[in-house]
């Protein structure tokens, strides 16, 4: 067809069929042309940028991966001019478990690992059914009885010794369990017409927004014994669990405070006109609409929950961050903080991530 | 045809309702229970610490404030010595906290607004790098971002003998980065007060500008002649009082600096850390409030013939900054607590001097509540100030 088309037209034709698009402006020449250099501004800043890069990547390619040491001793480290992995290397099962007993520590990576299936199977939005929170409830006690142990021939491990990253996990993972619904009674309890139980509500948000996590933390390490009745006394990491529970909650309450005053009132007074009282119209029409409202930011709060759990260092309790500290502060290793730092930067990024990525794909899924 | 009236006398007896149905009597009965269940709660609480504290007989109150605080602060904005008051040492401790955060929210504003429009730079270098900082440093706790900054600083940074110079009076060390000042003099006090009534005339040019616009249409360049003037006035102070040019420069002597000014690893690191932090969040507020003002907006100011910094000025920040600044707010309110994190890595903020008071006293109670009222204090008083900033700038409609 186009042969014939050709030979019937003139050369004019023939050209235009034949004149390729200027180079300048497809393929990776254009879109270098039209990305780093379209006007003189832009490309003195790609120069600049691409100056930098070069001054910055080479050396660090070269520390971290060329001249890097990654089985060697701590003294031969001192030798070499790059990082030294070994760091993480020869102290890799302090850091992730730390005190947990040397031949147990299949049960908090089996633990973990049960965790993190759990979190996959729900990721997807197919599985939101009531099977998958019994899923939960019976894996979450399962996980505690891993790590307690004294039944079916475990050994029973002092939760003193729960340490490392299965800390960090349990910690952000149970306080955002519990926050959640406290969150939730806290947001419905502000929302109320009754004045009292709304000052109560909105006191406590407020207080626990305006103080830092630490000094919670704080109150449950060296105030909370003294409420306590004599002789009765409740472990550290419970404690530090009870203060970030408190204080998540307070924060999912604003999350939820937000999807609650999304919805129209339209269906506040419609669930009224049908006859159902105030706790049939918040389980059954109010509550499933806001917090399906409310998915990403509450995203958002498990992330810095997560995050948070950090502060755990500073009342002395051994999560992942302390591990890694008391490994760099032993004599052997001394000088490579910033490597042992890297890695755990690493585990902490790729976890946060996950969690931002998926509530940015749900969000983008649930506007639909 | 008139409508009937009604009879008020014939009225339709309501049935009644039982007491416990009456939703106005039921709200008291929930609440009274409510406040029931509180108080019997805060008084077992209550009772309990009282028990407690008697049998450990330590002592309540405020008045160990007054006792001598025997330790030392490393750094502070006043005078104060082991011999000064618990009182003194935690006044020291707020200065220390505010002058962490003052600082810290004045660069994160710049830095996060700076990565913020880098993200939206039609440069790809540009904007993927502003993607990837702002990715890194959210998913990274800040705690840990701090440590890692203090250990760079500690380690790799060499002691003062050997410091790294990298221009005339300028010296880094793992003691911290010394730099010459000017030597103090009498002119520089007249200087800040040349700058505060620069300030007023500035403030007053501005209403006066904006009103002969307002009247005649004509405009005036404010900002280059506000620059002039605040910058001017204590340069013409400094002349007029003889231009003193004496230097306190850093001299190295035993084992560290003595002289000039003094940045220590510990607020070096806590600044650097917090402010990198709560600046990818900024930068993600602020891309996302320049995003917010429609592509139709700065179209039609350069219709109306708006030069490129008046559509900045007058079109396009008036409506991101509405969008910006609730969110912002809360992130600055965000550095202003995560500046609490200081006590881990030493520097002596609040919570480090009032922790160390804890240590010494064992006034637990006194001690926490403090932290808490402080901090209140500082969120209150922010988010007044950010509310009052927020009503001014929203949007007014009829």
């Amino acid at each position: 067809m186009s042969e014939v088309l050709s030979n019937n037209n003139n050369s004019i034709h023939d050209d235009a069929d034949n004149v390729k698009p200027p180079i300048a402006s497809v393929g990776i020449i254009g879109w270098i042309r039209h990305n780093l250099f379209n006007g003189p501004i832009n490309s003195i800043i790609t120069l600049a940028i691409l100056y930098i890069l070069w001054k910055v990547v080479p050396p660090f390619v070269n520390w971290a991966f060329i001249e890097s040491m990654w089985t060697s001793s701590g003294a031969e480290c001192q030798q070499a001019d790059g990082a030294c992995w070994s760091v993480i290397y020869a102290n890799f099962r302090f850091i992730i478990f730390g005190f947990f007993p040397h031949d147990q520590q299949w049960r908090p990576l089996v633990a973990m690992i049960l965790l993190v299936t759990l979190l996959l199977c729900s990721q997807n939005r197919n599985n939101w059914k009531k099977s998958l929170a019994y899923a939960w409830i019976i894996g979450l006690v399962i996980m505690g009885l891993l790590m307690k142990g004294g039944v079916l021939g475990l050994p029973p491990i002092e939760s003193s010794q729960w340490s490392g990253l299965p800390l960090t996990m349990l910690l952000s993972v149970f306080g955002m369990v519990a926050a959640y619904p406290l969150g939730i009674v806290l947001a419905l309890g502000r929302r109320s017409t009754m004045p009292a139980i709304k000052s109560l509500c909105v006191i406590y948000i407020e207080l626990i927004r305006g103080v830092p996590l630490i000094s919670l933390l704080f109150m449950s390490s060296v105030m909370f014994p003294l409420f306590l009745p004599e002789g009765l006394t409740i472990n550290k990491i419970l404690r530090a669990q009870i203060a970030i529970i408190l204080f998540t909650a307070a924060y999912v309450a604003e999350v939820v405070r937000g999807g609650l005053q999304a919805i129209p009132k339209g269906q506040y007074e419609a669930a009224e006109a049908i006859g159902l009282n105030y706790y049939m119209k918040m389980r059954l029409i109010i509550l499933p609409q806001a917090l399906k409202v409310v998915i990403p930011p509450t995203v958002g709060v498990l992330i810095s929950a997560f995050k948070d759990t950090s502060l755990v260092v500073i009342i002395a309790l051994y999560d992942l961050l302390k591990t890694t500290q008391s490994t760099i502060s032993n004599p052997k290793w001394m000088g490579f903080s910033a490597e042992a730092y890297i890695f755990i930067a690493l585990i902490y990024f790729v976890c946060c991530y996950a969690m931002s990525s998926y509530s940015r794909r749900l969000e983008r899924e649930l506007d639909k | 045809m008139q409508p009937e009236p009604i009879d008020s006398s014939i009225s339709i007896k309501p049935e009644s309702i039982p007491f416990w149905n009456d939703p106005d009597k039921r709200a008291i009965f929930f609440q009274v229970t409510a406040l029931i269940v509180v108080a019997v709660i805060g008084y077992y609480l209550f009772s309990n610490t009282q028990a407690n504290l008697e049998r450990q007989s330590i002592a309540t109150g405020f008045g160990f404030m007054q006792k001598e605080a025997s330790f030392e602060i490393g750094e502070s904005m006043i005078s104060y010595s082991a011999a000064d008051t618990y009182a003194k040492a935690l006044f020291v401790g707020v200065l220390n906290s505010l002058k962490v955060a003052f600082i810290g929210i004045v660069l994160t504003v710049i830095l996060g607004t700076f990565i913020g429009i880098a993200r939206l730079s039609s440069n790809w270098l540009m904007s993927k790098l502003a993607a990837i900082y702002i990715e890194v440093f959210q998913d990274v706790p800040v705690l840990l971002q701090l440590f890692f900054w203090y250990a760079i600083f500690y380690e790799t940074l060499p002691s003062p003998r050997q410091a790294i110079h990298p221009m005339d009076g300028v010296f880094l060390t793992n003691r911290g980065l010394v730099f010459a000042v000017p030597e103090s003099h009498p002119i520089h006090k007249y200087m800040l007060i040349a700058f505060i009534i620069g300030c007023t005339g500035v403030f007053f040019l501005k209403q006066w500008a904006r009103k002969r616009q307002d009247e005649t249409g004509r405009s005036f360049p404010v900002i280059r002649v506000s620059a002039l003037i605040l910058l001017g006035m204590p340069c013409l102070a400094w002349l007029a009082g003889g231009a003193p040019s004496a230097m306190n420069t850093p001299v190295l002597s035993g084992f560290n600096f003595v002289g000039g000014a003094n940045i220590s690893p510990e607020f070096g690191a806590l600044l650097l850390g917090l402010v990198l932090y709560t600046a990818a969040f900024v930068a993600e507020i602020v891309r996302a409030g320049i995003q917010s003002v429609s592509h139709g907006q700065s179209e039609a100011a350069m219709s109306l013939g708006l030069k490129p910094g008046m559509i900045l000025h007058l079109v396009i920040l008036p409506q991101a900054l509405r969008v910006i600044i609730p969110p912002l707010t809360s992130q600055l309110l965000n550095l202003t607590k995560n500046s609490s994190l200081a006590i881990a890595i030493g520097y002596p903020d609040f919570v480090s001097v009032a922790n160390t008071t804890i240590n010494q006293t064992g006034q637990a109670i006194e001690g926490v509540c403090l932290i808490m009222v402080v901090y209140l204090f500082f969120s209150l008083s922010t988010s007044v100030f950010m509310n009052w900033y927020n009503k001014k700038m929203a949007l007014v409609e009829r």
